[in-house]
């Protein structure tokens, strides 16, 4: 037998799935040097009849998030690259006002990411293009020459050739993987139909399939399959004198959630209209089984029949042609997550097996490639935080959540989903102790990590009332949506007296043992040798000096540091925390989150409610700020610590969750007198940080940007080594080619005269409406908005190039297609309320 | 014209067959429906002569409440009325053909009656034949040539090395075979149209089985047999040969 098909009983990894992320993989592994490598699939080559085989294959690069766009146009030039990308032009058309606006939003985005070619069609334009279109039934649409099609199982099999060209790869078709060996949580081989093979190193890029594998090593990918109906209608007369695939633009119907491209002579029209059609991974049919393949299953033809009436609304010369035919119909099986985007990186239940699932066609290349960096260096080029499968709480990946959760983001497809927006299925899974009281208070709950937090309280209505004028209210509906002015009279309130604010959907970990400040100290950015009863606040960088998090670090003993952590990225930060303990097991991690809950009590009169409840010496001098201790309120033994995100005079408090009720009720009783208000996450996540410039994770902190950059090079540079160290030094030496900077909102008159308040993710550019673009060609965008109702503003804030990065600078921010004047009032963490940092310090 | 085509609901099988526990049907559960190959070339042979001559095609089943969408598949590729006779038992072709011979008795006088040559699932071979001695109507089967005119059916049987031709006075039934013609794909207007029409929906009751059905048995294949015809470029005249050999060439 030929070297090539000898079967090997070892491998440096394992890729089980050759569709386009397996192979995306396994070449760009071989690229980074890595060698026997497998890669395997239990259907043929090359379509072994996962979603790569029947995907439609077109590529729109505009999306609202940061990463998914920079994940899209890596993989476009992959794909021109290989030589398989067809330039097409596509359209987004609107058929309602409230889908024009969108496209506006569109045209931010593209903007924001650096994607100029796009534009805004008339539909006449649109028709100028696409002749075959009904143009009475659209009112325009969003135009991007740049969308192309790929054929990607041609991709797939050129990458795969040349990783086995190199010698580094060896692929078995019609190899079904039956078992995966852990010991101590750590991959150790797999068994297949035609072997077993022992490896460290197993990366599953399954699609549909994925959770069932995953399973066998006792992980969890939490994706579902799902079904997304498309049909080929032809031959299509327009089509006759096509050469190749493609020559018209492809139109997505954004308003019918639907898409028509041309594929040869035919047109593709594909629907994710109908209803959510869920099946089980550990349900789909073998190859052989399948009359097509497993993942292109049996047309249900009652979901269509809306779609087909949209379609010949839409493109009625060519669907009313009697000769054109339905030649081909199916419902296709795609991956959907409960947020939406891909599950990527190592699970956080085994070590060594890696996930690389819940990927489209045209994320595939950059996915293979990213994920091999991450494999290789420990983190990829592109930041893939959002995708990051560590990043799942328990209860998020049950099959109920999964579930109930892909279904209602399922018809969302192409939906107009606005930034605040909010979950209707399976909510209230986590509650507060003090959510019994914040329901009376009517609170309007918003969900975080699954838990009920509330946004504001509706009974807060009559602050409305005491604050008048100094309350800005919101006229347009978009900008007034999942937001309500009650947010900043609650800010007002606090900044008057004091606020109490539900804190429970903090992460918290112990790190426990000897070992204990090693591992806080390898992580930490700042210094963790401190006394006890210290607060550190601590940038977490990945090895380029860029952020991995940032998070408090509670030091309670030589070997005890309580780490607390926002909820959205929690898991995530202790994935990292437990990769970085001691081989030798000289520290533990215990997950403390559901035994500590949080309140937060701020506000100038903080002090006079906590001095009520405490014989304990709550004094500016006996303690002071940024240190923590045990102090006794009640019947309660309560951990305080005096640190604040909101920039106020206060203190976090923790009790064991059993007795959260009781404090509260405690707190309230106490600041009665002092005018206490209940005040909620708009205020804490918002209004009270974006005053204090105080950074957040994801928004102003992620991989793109280094320290630097962010403002946040405070102090020294501890000599104890940590992760991204030399990075971070360099860093400093240099001129950074960014600068973090908060601006301020001018004027907000649109053309029409209604005030608009922008939301984030805006571009910013020059007084001359151009973009603003710094040395490694990233382009100046919102990261947060908000209102500062302490000083009368609107805030942003953005990265800017050095050049543009001065108090006083005036710019413009562009908010669905207008522009707006906007001033620089810090170009450093200098806030602009309180810069003094007088009041957290009294 | 009227011309009565029989239809029947059968699974989309892909290269294995999976029996249900009970070794007594096929396991549908990922399986799309449809009717036989030789039934759409029946349906588009009938509706052919009707765009021709003028008249109606009447579309008739005996199958479950599902058995509608192959009504209504065929009523897409130009069936004007569709017959249901409702049933969820299994019924053999005795039973089967005395159920239809009833049905059709109801639409005369008609012109030509319709089946496929076997069905794609039982491939008993008997339906067609039994209601035409039902009906005491002449049956030709196996064609693959049709030509009506002037009161009269001309018949092109296949036969080992040609075709027998019949000529036989209407009314007449047929059974054809795939490759009778070539179907159409239905358009999006012809399926929207189609979904609106009603469907003539009426009970049946089996009577007694006569035959009892002990258990399916999926056949042992051969196996995938690979044959390697050589190896690069050196391989081409055997590549040649076998396309010719296959008559794609």
């Amino acid at each position: 037998m030929p070297e090539a098909y000898q079967w090997p009983t070892s491998a440096r990894a394992v890729v089980i799935g050759a569709g386009i992320v397996g192979n995306s993989l396994a070449y760009h592994l071989a690229q980074l040097g890595w060698s026997d490598l497998v890669l395997i699939d239990k259907g043929p080559l090359p379509n072994p009849g996962g979603s790569t085989g029947h995907a439609s294959n077109f590529i729109f690069p505009v999306d609202h998030s940061k990463e998914m766009t920079q994940l899209t146009l890596e993989s476009v030039r992959q794909y021109r690259d290989a030589g398989v990308f067809t330039e097409s032009g596509g359209i987004e058309v609107a058929r309602t006002e409230e889908r024009m606006q969108e496209l506006q939003r569109r045209m931010s985005s593209a903007r924001a990411w650096g994607i100029d070619d796009v534009s805004l069609l008339t539909p006449a334009q649109v028709k100028e293009l696409v002749p075959y279109i009904e143009e009475s039934v659209i009112l325009g649409g969003f135009y991007s020459p740049s969308v192309g099609i790929v054929d990607s199982l041609r991709f797939g099999t050129i990458a795969r050739e040349r990783a086995q060209e190199q010698g580094a790869l060896a692929v078995f078709a019609n190899t079904e993987v039956l078992g995966i060996d852990v010991a101590n949580r750590r991959v150790e081989g797999i068994r297949t139909t035609r072997g077993d093979i022992e490896t460290d190193t197993v990366v599953v890029c399954c699609g549909v399939w994925s959770p069932k594998i995953a399973r066998m090593a006792g992980a969890s990918i939490p994706l579902t399959p799902a079904v997304h109906q498309m049909i080929d209608v032809g031959p299509v007369p327009h089509f006759r004198d096509t050469k190749g695939v493609i020559e018209f633009p492809i139109v997505r119907d954004m308003d019918t959630n639907m898409y028509e491209r041309q594929d040869g002579s035919g047109l593709e029209i594909g629907s994710y209209a109908h209803r959510p059609i869920l099946h089980d991974p550990e349900e789909i049919p073998s190859n052989e089984e399948a009359a097509l393949s497993p993942t292109e299953l049996p047309f249900t033809e009652k979901d269509f029949q809306q779609q087909m009436e949209d379609a010949l609304e839409l493109i009625p010369e060519v669907l009313n042609d009697e000769s054109v035919g339905i030649k081909y119909a199916i419902n296709g099986l795609l991956s959907l997550t409960p947020d939406g985007l891909p599950l990527l990186g190592e699970t956080p239940e085994v070590k060594g097996l890696w996930s690389a699932a819940a990927v489209w066609v045209k994320e595939g290349p950059g996915v293979g490639k990213a994920v091999a960096e991450w494999m290789t260096h420990g983190e990829s080029e592109i930041d893939l935080q959002s995708s990051d499968i560590a990043r799942f709480y328990e209860h998020q990946k049950s099959r109920k959540h999964v579930r109930s959760r892909a279904a209602e983001g399922f018809n969302k497809t192409y939906g107009i989903v606005h930034p605040a927006e909010q979950w209707e299925s399976n909510r209230n899974v986590r509650l507060s102790p003090f959510h019994a009281r914040e329901r009376e208070l009517g609170a309007a709950f918003f969900e975080a990590a699954g838990w009920e937090r509330p946004q504001w309280y509706e009974s807060n209505a009559k602050l409305l009332d005491e604050f008048g004028d100094r309350v800005t209210r919101r006229e347009a509906e978009w900008d007034a949506r999942w937001w309500s002015p009650i947010v900043n009279a609650e800010h007002l309130a606090m900044r008057e007296r004091a606020a109490i604010f539900d804190l429970s959907a903090f992460c918290i970990f112990d790190v426990t043992g000897p070992g204990a400040l090693e591992t806080v100290q390898t992580v930490s950015m700042r210094q963790m040798g401190v006394a006890d009863g210290k607060v550190v606040y601590t940038p977490v960088l990945s090895q380029r000096g860029t952020f991995k998090s940032d998070l408090t670090v509670m030091k309670l003993g030589d070997e005890r540091f309580r780490v607390v952590t926002g909820g959205a990225h929690g898991m995530a930060d202790l994935k990292w925390y437990a990769d970085h303990l001691p081989a030798d097991g000289s520290a533990q991690i215990t997950d403390l989150t559901s035994a500590w809950t949080t309140l937060g009590l701020w506000g100038p009169r903080a002090r006079d409610v906590l001095a009520a409840l405490t014989n304990d010496d709550v004094s500016h001098e006996g303690f002071p700020f940024a240190t923590c201790r045990t102090i006794e309120i009640d019947s309660l033994r309560v951990l305080a610590s005096r640190i604040s995100y909101v920039g106020e005079l206060g203190w976090e408090l923790y009790v064991p969750i059993e007795q959260g009720a009781r404090l509260w009720d405690l707190v309230w009783e106490a600041g009665e007198p002092h005018g206490l208000v209940p005040a909620g996450i708009g205020v804490y996540g918002t209004t009270g940080r974006l005053e204090k410039c105080y950074r957040a994770f994801a928004f102003e902190l992620d991989a793109d940007y280094d320290v630097v950059e962010a403002g946040m090079a405070w102090g020294r540079v501890k000599t104890p080594d940590f992760v991204g160290k030399s990075a971070h030094v360099t860093h400093r030496g240099q001129d950074p080619v960014a600068v973090l900077c908060t601006l301020t909102v001018d004027d907000h008159s649109s053309r029409d005269g209604t005030k608009r308040y922008m939301l984030g993710r805006e571009p910013v550019l020059s007084k001359r409406g151009e973009s603003l673009l710094d040395a490694h060609g990233r382009r100046s965008y919102v990261t947060s908005a908000g209102a500062g109702p302490s000083i009368g503003k609107h805030i942003l804030m953005s990265y800017l190039p050095p050049e543009n990065a001065n108090v006083g600078e005036e710019l413009l921010v562009e908010y669905l297609g207008e522009r707006y004047p906007v001033t620089v009032a810090t170009n450093d963490s200098t806030p602009v309320f309180d810069p003094e940092n007088a009041r957290v310090r009294s | 014209m009227k011309i009565v085509v029989a239809v029947k609901r059968v699974p989309i099988t892909g290269g294995k067959m999976v029996l249900t526990d009970d070794e007594q049907a096929i396991q549908t559960r990922h399986l799309g429906f449809t009717i036989s190959p030789h039934e759409e070339c029946g349906v588009e042979e009938a509706v052919r002569i009707v765009e021709a001559q003028g008249g109606e095609v009447v579309v008739l089943t005996l199958g479950p409440a599902e058995a509608e969408e192959q009504l209504r598949e065929s009523m897409a590729l130009g069936a004007d009325r569709a017959i249901h006779l409702v049933s969820d038992e299994e019924w053999d072709a005795q039973a089967t053909a005395g159920a239809l011979v009833e049905a059709i008795r109801s639409e005369e006088p008609l012109d030509l009656l319709v089946f496929g040559n076997e069905s794609a699932d039982a491939g008993n071979y008997q339906v067609g034949i039994r209601v035409a001695y039902g009906l005491g109507l002449p049956v030709v089967t196996g064609l693959k040539g049709l030509a009506v005119a002037d009161g009269r059916a001309r018949c092109e049987q296949e036969v080992p090395g040609g075709r027998d031709v019949y000529d036989v006075p209407l009314p007449a039934v047929v059974t054809v075979k795939e490759g009778l013609n070539l179907p159409r794909y239905p358009s999006v207007p012809a399926k929207l149209r189609a979904n609106r029409k009603a469907v003539d929906a009426r009970a049946v009751e089996r009577p007694a089985p006569t035959l009892e059905k002990l258990r399916l048995v999926v056949p042992e294949g051969q196996g995938k047999q690979a044959e390697i015809l050589g190896n690069g470029p050196d391989a081409a005249p055997a590549v040649v040969d076998m396309m010719q050999k296959l008559g794609v060439v």
